[in-house]
């Protein structure tokens, strides 16, 4: 899965959960600052990137912005 | 299709009301904190009163709305994870309180999914015509095991007690339509309290407290597992049943977490406004959760005969529990 692919299925969790604007997601947006989220939508985008990837994804790992997110999920899939 | 009636409910809250400005004195959280992530603004704690308390209150209760006698009972089953003491049993106590001398009693231990699971056993004793009249209590005083230094886990809970008689239906038009009740035992540390370790040499120090922790809880964890397991556990239901889920009139999901009952919603394309709460109130009460939503539901009219009601538990164990009746 490239970079770009696991991008789009971010975003598109995160705007389904966060109840954002597409505009808004962007790589540098800061989950927690930027796009309003708490500890448990944090949780809630990772068990729908789980369900929809197949890969096990620590909610507590260190994710800050956007970019992070799909940085560690595509460290986790090429490590499949 | 099994012919059980909840034949009356009721449920009793102990006075002393807590909301969350008083906690923000005991440890570092706010109201803004507590119920943006839970939903929960106020829980009631008990003071001086213990789960048999409780318990005996909605008991004498559902035997004055119900006309029934005290020694008409045939069994008394009480769910709870916060129980007077080792032994004896909790349901005993309340036996012996209520004087129902024909009746036996015993605890089920299955945290949040308690009364679920009680429910399940008592149904087996009325289908096998072990008993004819059953009460199944869900008690708790869980202020007496949290931690209240503990911010992740004490703004979280409260103290009540709510329960049903239950008795076989003749006319068929109460029945319990289908049940799905499963455990994930490997995933027994996600959540617990009051563990209790063995001794570590014999004899034992005297000198040595042995402690009983308090609650504990992997919170991410439990959130998944609620949020995946509950819509499983409910489809499970459903096909045993062989309706749709989206038959189902009332949802009454244990009081865990607002945001988790929303999250469920979600994943089932239910409508939320089939999901009342009322942890805002309360707090999460455990095995008395489910119990108390269905008696307030009921006094409303909101849950009148004929509904179809989605009961279903979720808890330490883990443990998921779903009983889809026919009111």
């Amino acid at each position: 899965m490239t970079e770009q692919e696991i991008f789009e299925k971010v975003k598109a969790i995160v705007i389904e959960q966060l109840d954002v604007d597409d505009a808004d997601v962007t790589l540098k947006a800061d989950i927690k600052d930027d796009l309003d989220a708490d500890s448990l939508d944090v949780f809630e985008i990772m068990n729908e990137l789980e369900d929809d990837l197949d890969v096990k994804l620590e909610a507590d790992e260190n994710v800050k912005t956007i970019q992070d997110v799909v940085n560690y999920v595509k460290k986790e899939l090429d490590a499949k | 299709m099994e012919n059980i009636k909840i034949i009356q409910t009721a449920h009793y809250i102990p006075e002393k009301a807590v909301f969350n400005a008083e906690l923000t004195k005991l440890m570092d959280t706010s109201d803004e904190w507590i119920s943006s992530r839970t939903g929960i603004k106020k829980r009631n704690i008990s003071i001086g009163e213990n789960t048999s308390d409780l318990c005996t209150h909605v008991a004498e209760d559902l035997l004055v709305k119900s006309g029934w006698k005290a020694d008409e009972l045939d069994l008394i089953v009480v769910a709870t994870m916060s129980p007077d003491s080792y032994t004896p049993a909790t349901a005993a106590i309340v036996q012996g309180n209520l004087q129902a001398s024909n009746a036996f009693a015993f605890d089920v231990s299955a945290a949040c999914s308690g009364f679920a699971y009680a429910f399940e056993v008592a149904s087996q004793f009325l289908l096998t015509k072990r008993c004819c009249k059953v009460m199944v209590i869900g008690g708790e005083t869980l202020s007496k095991v949290v931690d209240w230094s503990d911010r992740a886990t004490a703004v979280l809970f409260g103290d009540g007690a709510a329960g049903v008689l239950l008795a076989t239906d003749q006319t068929g038009k109460s029945q319990i339509l289908a049940s799905d009740l499963q455990t994930f035992g490997a995933d027994c540390d996600k959540l617990s309290a009051g563990v209790n370790n063995a001794l570590s040499e014999f004899p034992p120090k005297l000198s040595e407290r042995r402690e009983i922790s308090a609650f504990k809880m992997d919170g991410r964890a439990v959130y998944s597992f609620a949020t995946r397991e509950v819509p499983l556990s409910l489809q499970r239901a459903c096909e045993k049943a062989q309706i749709d889920v989206a038959q189902i009139d009332v949802f009454i999901l244990h009081q865990a977490n607002e945001r988790i009952i929303k999250t469920i919603s979600k994943r089932l394309r239910i409508p939320l406004s089939k999901f009342p709460v009322n942890i805002n109130h309360y707090g999460n009460t455990s095995a008395a959760s489910e119990p108390i939503l269905l008696d307030e539901l009921i006094a409303s009219q909101r849950i009148k005969r004929g509904d179809v009601v989605a009961l279903v538990g979720f808890g330490g164990g883990l443990t998921v529990g779903t009983q889809i009746i026919k009111y």
